[in-house]
């Protein structure tokens, strides 16, 4: 057992949670690449690799609040530049789908529209969901209005659904920093109450945007394979939706701590690592919410 | 400062005893031991990675087809590539960097000491789901390394293999950044103040940097390919509104800050061993640094120079052609550095030295033919031929490979506590700068006649060049066996290394015992 005093840097006992999450991650992988490709093992595999990274990863960070109080200051430190290092990293993979989405609509649809020989009678608007059946029209063929009618869908209205759930995630951002300063203050009971209000939006948030998908699929017929407008839709809101689950999920255990007694007015970082993760995901609903419902 | 970490010795036996067998190499939480498994699946992957070169320069001896049927030439290519590249030459760098930034920041280990073994782990079995797709049916990916759209929409199972893979090598990437980053910025020693960090630390704090920044983009531009494939979307997808080349840049976005993340270490390490030799500090060291840094925020905005003939309009076309000249600026600072600094040295000339001048000396005729290349018109003619594989096997193999064989022979002491056979290390020097030039030289000349690249087959015009390339390729293939032997002699035996073990070298890692200790730095040394 590693017993050293506060001035020295904590290094950790051998450990055998990496190895073992890089076999789950290897189930994951692998399972993922089989159910693709239509293996019947492929989801089986996917979720005894899942499974065993949750029970890994819940022992593991369970090693870790226990270590807690051995920790000094520097060790503090590290894992607070851990942690907004990978929220930049975060940040650049939605970087590569906000990309994305810039390049299809500014880019990529005005030269396909330009390309006359290509897709005769294909304007360039946004949303789109591409040339397909423009040049069907143009030549008058017989199948040309079926195409087209496979091709319609409807727009999600920004003002309805996506404010609501602008105003959750601005809303949970506030209650959050309540929280946090009721915890500084010591007064664990109001950190709580505001803490569970957190979570509780963000659920509700989540709600909300199943909705949509629902209206999205069932009602609109904006799908996945809505040509470029339906995959920049769902991929960014859905990584984002997968964020906001990943964030609350940790609130959620954050707020399991604190009931528990964990966490002391000055020393609470696993409270601020999960914050900072769900000010990011909030950021990244405001771009959301400017790039691909208003403009 | 030798005395540095015998200050504190009372709390020696409050550590940890040193786990052997299993917990050792499974379960490690230090970084030497973490750095040592780095190497040694870098230098497996860097065999592996060599035995598919080979079977392309074996179909490639004569015009034709001798071996192997076209399909099988295009995997080969793609996953030597991706071999070599994510298997070889990134983690060979991490286990540099496990191995020496604690020992030259003088901290004990590395700041996050679990993710760092978990940053390991995900490596061997990534490239286990690599190599298994080759034993799909359809084989291994055979789009090439960068994996274009729409030719990955098409493949089989392998491909989707190939982009779980990618996904956990970013994991892996991306971790082992972190904690580079935080091991630089939050652990060195009180004194050490960023413009006295020794180079291969701020090198690689600068790749670091570069990795977070551009793994995720990767891993975003792989993940819209699986979408394509399988959800539907059309990001690549004309009918859909969607564009091909849209991959191509997001993919190169990452590419060109990635080829500097395999190159910057690279300087790092020679930027130590040259003033060793030379026996004179480093020239220019803060001009070395802020080269380092200008290279890296160049690397974001010349992407497309890789994009040349896919049909950009001119205005992109000239900026990223006078953008990707700039970066020949910094690069010059360098390379004059440490010209400079060998310069009235009283140089000596071991194996690590020559490995540098090597570097120097060939990295740098890679550096001209990338000037060569960055010409927007003359790359028109140079595009996708044997001029591109030329140069960039200069860059890579006589920059970064060199340059790591160089650094492993530098501080192999370091890590086993014996010298190496210095006879035996030139002989492997000497066969290894030879044949690579054998191998690689005439393929500057096969590219200008216009023999174009990733194909089984040429024109009989072509032979003798391919045939000269191809007896290089194996003399440089055989002459790492003689690496491989190099090393497990060294760590076997041999004369006993000092803590010094140079003349006089500059930097914390030597005032250690040779080999280091377990657990060094416990307590911070002090600085002079």
């Amino acid at each position: 057992m590693a017993s050293q005093s506060q001035d020295h840097y904590f290094v950790p006992d051998a450990s055998i949670y990496p190895f073992a999450c890089s076999i789950a991650l290897f189930f994951i992988a692998m399972g993922g690449a089989c159910y693709l490709n239509g293996f019947a093992f492929g989801p089986n595999l996917m979720m005894v690799g899942f499974l065993g990274m949750g029970a890994l990863l819940f022992k593991w960070f369970g090693s870790v609040i226990k270590e807690s109080p051995e920790y000094n200051m520097d060790v503090d430190k590290s894992f607070r530049m851990g942690m907004l290092w990978f929220i930049f990293s975060e940040v650049m993979f939605f970087a590569a789908f906000f990309g994305a989405l810039y390049y299809l609509r500014n880019l990529a649809i005005p030269w396909l529209a330009e390309t006359e020989l290509l897709w005769p009678g294909f304007e360039a608007t946004w949303p789109s969901s591409g040339p397909v059946g423009a040049d069907l029209v143009v030549s008058g063929h017989p199948d040309a209005t079926a195409v087209m009618e496979g091709t319609k869908y409807g727009l999600i209205d920004p003002l309805h659904l996506p404010l609501y759930n602008t105003l959750l995630l601005l809303t949970s951002s506030v209650t959050l920093t309540i929280s946090h300063h009721a915890l500084r203050a010591n007064k664990r009971t109001s950190a709580i109450i505001w803490l569970a209000a957190t979570v509780a939006l963000g659920v509700w948030f989540l709600y909300l945007q199943a909705e949509e998908y629902i209206e999205a699929y069932q009602v609109l017929g904006l799908t996945l394979g809505t040509g470029v407008y339906g995959s920049t839709f769902f991929l960014l809101t859905g990584f984002h939706g997968f964020h906001v689950t990943l964030g609350a999920f940790i609130l959620f255990i954050v707020l399991l701590r604190m009931m528990r007694g964990h966490f002391s007015a000055d020393k609470h970082f696993a409270f601020e690592a999960g914050a900072w993760y769900w000010h990011f995901v909030d950021v990244v609903w405001v771009g959301l919410f400017i790039f691909v419902y208003i403009l | 400062m030798s005395n540095a970490n015998t200050a504190h010795d009372h709390h020696d036996d409050h550590d940890h005893p040193m786990p052997t067998g299993f917990k050792r190499w499974f379960m490690s939480t230090n970084h030497k031991d973490i750095g040592t498994l780095y190497l040694i699946f870098s230098l497996s992957m860097l065999m592996l990675g060599g035995a598919f070169a080979l079977v392309i320069r074996a179909e490639l001896f004569q015009p034709g087809l001798q071996f192997i049927d076209p399909h099988f030439f295009n995997q080969m290519t793609t996953v030597h590539a991706l071999v070599m590249v994510f298997g070889a030459v990134m983690p060979g760098f991490v286990g540099f960097a496990n191995w020496m930034l604690p020992l030259m920041v003088g901290a004990p280990d590395m700041a996050l000491p679990r993710m760092n073994n978990w940053s390991f782990w995900i490596l061997p079995f990534a490239f286990l789901i690599l190599i298994l797709s080759f034993f799909v049916p359809g084989g291994a990916p055979a789009s090439g390394w960068t994996l274009y759209a729409p030719l990955t929409i098409q493949g089989g199972m392998s491909v989707d293999m190939a982009i779980v893979a990618i996904h956990m090598m970013g994991i892996s990437s991306i971790m082992g950044a972190i904690n580079v980053i935080v091991t630089v910025l939050n652990m060195r020693a009180p004194g050490m103040t960023l413009m006295k960090m020794p180079m291969f630390v701020w090198t690689w704090l600068i790749t670091a940097f570069l990795l977070i920044a551009v793994m995720p983009v990767f891993a975003g531009a792989v993940t819209m390919l699986l979408t394509d494939r399988h959800f539907g979307t059309a990001f690549f997808n004309p009918a859909g509104g969607g564009d091909p080349v849209l991959y191509q840049h997001i993919f190169w976005f990452f590419g060109h800050p990635e080829v500097y993340i395999m190159i910057l270490p690279a300087f790092g390490i020679i930027s130590h061993i040259i003033p060793t030799f030379a026996r004179k500090p480093l020239f220019g060291y803060s001009s070395m640094v802020f080269a380092t840094a200008a290279i890296a925020f160049l690397s974001f905005i010349v992407w497309a120079h890789h994009m040349f003939t896919v049909g950009m309009p001119l205005q992109g076309e000239l900026f990223f052609m006078y953008a990707t000249m700039l970066i020949s600026v910094p690069t010059g600072v360098k390379v004059f550095n440490w010209v400079t600094t060998m310069w009235r040295g009283s140089m000596t000339f071991e194996t690590p030295m020559l490995f540098s001048i090597g570097v120097v000396f060939l990295f740098t005729l890679g550096g001209l033919s990338g000037l060569m290349l960055a010409i927007t018109p003359a790359d028109f003619q140079y595009h996708d031929t044997y001029f591109v594989v030329a140069h960039f096997h200069y860059v890579l193999f006589s920059g970064a490979v060199m340059a790591m064989m160089g650094g492993a022979y530098f501080w192999l002491p370091k890590w086993t506590g014996h010298m190496y056979n210095e006879k035996l290390g030139k002989i492997h020097f000497w066969l290894t700068a030879i044949s690579f030039n054998v191998t690689f030289f005439p393929q500057h000349f096969l590219g200008l006649a216009g023999m174009p690249r990733r194909y089984a087959d040429y024109n009989p015009i072509f032979t003798e060049f391919n045939q000269w390339s191809s007896i290089g390729a194996f003399c440089l293939g055989l002459s790492q066996l003689l690496f491989i032997y190099i090393i497990v002699a060294t760590v076997r035996g041999g004369k006993k290394a000092t803590a010094q073990v140079w003349d006089e070298p500059e930097g914390l890692e030597w005032t250690v015992p040779s080999p280091a200790p377990f657990h060094t730095f416990d307590t911070p040394p002090t600085l002079k």
